[in-house]
């Protein structure tokens, strides 16, 4: 198992590696080539050829990619200096090209709105999707299971800016106020205050999963529930309530959870929709904002940052899937 | 192991009818089991009788689709009511489970009787260990603890003949081989010592020499419990070799019915016939090939009318017709053997005695 552990986080770094080699080349080399410096972007509008130079040289753009990349790499780990007044304490991802502030102290400070977001949003949505999909499987046809997937078929097709400015337009402006002024809380700083703020959203970006998990699950509890095994619970004595819970669900679930794992891991570096429709300043909204003013270095860490959430979320995957089905092998 | 009936467990209590309790420890009469679907009425099983005494072993035997599975499930009430249509009377020593609540046939399944299955792979749970699915059954017949029923898992194994059970206690069905798991499973169904126990094709997911083993371990179970056995099986070999008692369903019914002897060495029925002629040997003329029944059994829904073999059946046009319209009656011919076939007695015994006895 120990060994399992390591692979899979050596095989991990390895991937993280690669993509920050790719992304580095994508968004600091290949604008070269196709004619769009960097370094003018940083400079300003209709920079002097004097300036772009001086800027080249003190972004390193003028060095060989190789050694660009390891000033880059190294400075996660070490920190940079690009000159008095610049240090960059590690880890650095350099400096935003608009703001000239820290992008890793960029991304840290939006990070709770993700991971709150994402985290309240997963509760619900899991709570929901399957106990919905559990019920409907077992009545199938049934007034509550048509309803149910009726339901889970306007979640999956409607988007969050939609769910979201109809609860935005009901509980926030409209009608009923429940959630007047908007604004995200920290945990930390007041738990009441943050739930409140986060009730909207989470339940509008939950209706989304928890009608892909209904559905999902749904459709695992009606196979398991055909499965011998479960005829064999039955012959055992085993009364219904124990034959779902105990035999059926703990089968069906196993593939929830392991998508589960991943759609955290995505939604984590990429809840863009939800963070804008509710005015939110999450790393999602971030990145369009750096996207929108070509700010690369900005664009640069929060794709790495997107990509470990992904990365780290499919290691628990595969680690809790070694868990919970014993078939798997540690290999 | 005393051989009497136990009696009824105390949270069960016995229906109101008992005056007509019969006398065999189990006994199916005029057993129907109909599933409507939207092709139309399936009469899977279909006016089936037999008695089983403890101690006893009876084969069913027949085609694919003859309702032998659809009659142990009605036996264990693991059908879906709502999916459903039962009817006549199962009575299990003095109570009779068609009338009995679906809570007190629960309570019953596992502890008086039991079920094991044809693929153990299959029929086991693959994320627990074999010994707590082992336990999980005894735990809930047995107000006992977790370590106590760990202790009783380790002991079924080991009289399954499982080598090291407290070792394998806590393995996953998965690294169990295909003769051990089926030996997991008798294990699982004898742990409540139950008085029935029905095995539906328990070996034909095994290869032939583990076979053997696991019909001998029944019959072990069987001298350590004193259990009433159903065997399920389309395996005439298994049938000479355990059973006691053979009823031969085609289409839902029994064609024949009677002691193995008498329907293994004095088969009356054409379609026991067939079946005993289905039959690889050994010892036979490599020239003589088999004789396979020509035709398919026939659908569930549209069961022929008359004698429901008549379409395959070679000396069906003996009767003039009447096989196409009138239902042979199971009827006794010699005490204890029961044939249903319009064939008089003294013409079905020459036709045995002269064309086909020499075939088989």
């Amino acid at each position: 198992m120990f060994r399992y552990v390591v692979r899979r986080i050596i095989g991990a770094i390895f991937v993280l590696w690669l993509i920050s080699l790719i992304t580095f080349w994508l968004f600091f080399t290949l604008p070269n080539i196709l004619g769009a410096n960097p370094a003018v972007l940083f400079a300003g509008r209709s920079p002097s050829p004097a300036v772009v130079a001086a800027v080249s040289h003190h972004l390193g753009l003028d060095q060989p990619f190789w050694t660009q990349y390891w000033h880059f790499l190294s400075g996660i780990f070490t920190g940079r200096n690009f000159g008095p007044g610049q240090e960059c304490s590690a880890p650095c991802l350099g400096f935003s090209f608009i703001n000239g502030q820290p992008v890793w102290q960029e991304i840290i400070s939006d990070l709770p709105v993700d991971i709150s977001l994402a985290i309240g949003a997963a509760v619900i949505w899991l709570i929901w999707g399957v106990s919905v999909g559990v019920i409907s499987a077992l009545r199938p046809r049934s007034a509550f299971d048509r309803l149910a997937m009726g339901v889970a078929l306007a979640g999956v097709s409607l988007p969050i800016y939609f769910t979201g400015l109809l609860a935005l337009s009901i509980f926030t402006f409209g009608p009923i106020k429940i959630f007047p002024n908007l604004h995200f809380v920290g945990f930390t700083d007041n738990p009441i205050s943050w739930a409140r703020n986060l009730i909207l959203p989470w339940f509008c970006l939950a209706f989304l999963y928890a009608a892909l998990y209904a559905r999902l699950t749904r459709a695992q509890m009606l196979e398991t529930m055909s499965e011998d095994y479960i005829r064999t619970a039955r012959a055992k004595g085993l009364p219904e309530r124990k034959v779902v819970f105990k035999h059926a669900l703990r089968s069906a679930i196993t593939p929830i959870v392991t998508i589960f794992g991943l759609d955290i891991g995505i939604l984590l570096g990429s809840a863009v929709l939800t963070e804008q429709t509710f005015s939110m300043t999450g790393i999602g909204r971030l990145a369009i904002q750096a996207i929108g003013s070509r700010d690369l270095p900005v664009v640069l860490g929060v794709t790495l940052f997107a990509a470990f959430f992904v990365v780290v979320a499919n290691i628990i995957v595969d680690i809790a899937y070694a868990y919970l089905d014993p078939r798997v092998q540690y290999s | 192991m005393s051989s009497t009936p136990e009696p009824l467990d105390g949270g069960v209590s016995a229906p109101a009818v008992v005056s007509e309790a019969p006398h065999a420890f189990l006994d199916v009469r005029d057993l129907r089991v109909h599933f409507p679907t939207d092709d139309g009425l399936v009469k899977a099983v279909d006016g089936l009788s037999f008695t089983l005494d403890r101690g006893k072993t009876l084969a069913i035997v027949g085609e694919s689709g003859s309702g032998k599975s659809v009659t142990s499930l009605s036996i264990m009430g693991l059908h879906n009511k709502k999916r459903t249509r039962m009817s006549g009377q199962i009575w299990l020593d003095g109570t009779d489970l068609i009338t009995s609540s679906a809570e007190q046939v629960r309570a019953l399944r596992g502890e008086k009787m039991a079920l094991i299955f044809q693929d153990p792979l299959s029929a086991l749970h693959p994320f627990y260990k074999v010994g707590d699915q082992i336990a999980e059954a005894y735990r809930l017949h047995n107000k006992v603890s977790k370590a106590k029923a760990r202790e009783r898992s380790i002991e079924l194994l080991r009289l399954v003949g499982i080598p090291e059970p407290d070792r394998r206690v806590d393995d996953y069905p998965h690294q169990f081989s295909g003769g051990m798991r089926q030996r997991a499973m008798i294990a699982m169904a004898v742990s409540c010592n139950p008085s029935l126990l029905i095995a539906d094709e328990p070996t034909t997911a095994l290869d032939v020499t583990v076979q053997a083993q696991i019909l001998e371990l029944m019959k072990e179970m069987q001298r350590e419990f004193n259990s009433a056995i159903i065997i399920i099986t389309h395996d005439l070999g298994v049938v000479a070799d355990v059973a006691d008692e053979v009823v031969v369903m085609y289409a839902g019914r029994a064609m024949e019915y009677g002691d193995v002897a008498d329907v293994f060495y004095r088969p009356e029925h054409p379609y026991t016939w067939g079946l005993l002629g289905s039959v690889t040997r050994l010892d036979g003329d490599r020239a003589e090939r088999l004789q396979p029944i020509p035709g398919n059994p026939p659908s569930l829904i549209n069961v022929p009318p008359g004698c429901p073999f008549h379409p395959r059946c070679p000396y069906g046009s003996l009767n003039g017709g009447k096989e196409r319209e009138i239902l042979p009656l199971l009827e006794e011919t010699t005490p204890g053997h029961l044939v249903a076939c319009h064939l008089p007695v003294e013409e079905r015994r020459r036709i045995f005695r002269d064309e086909v006895a020499a075939t088989l």
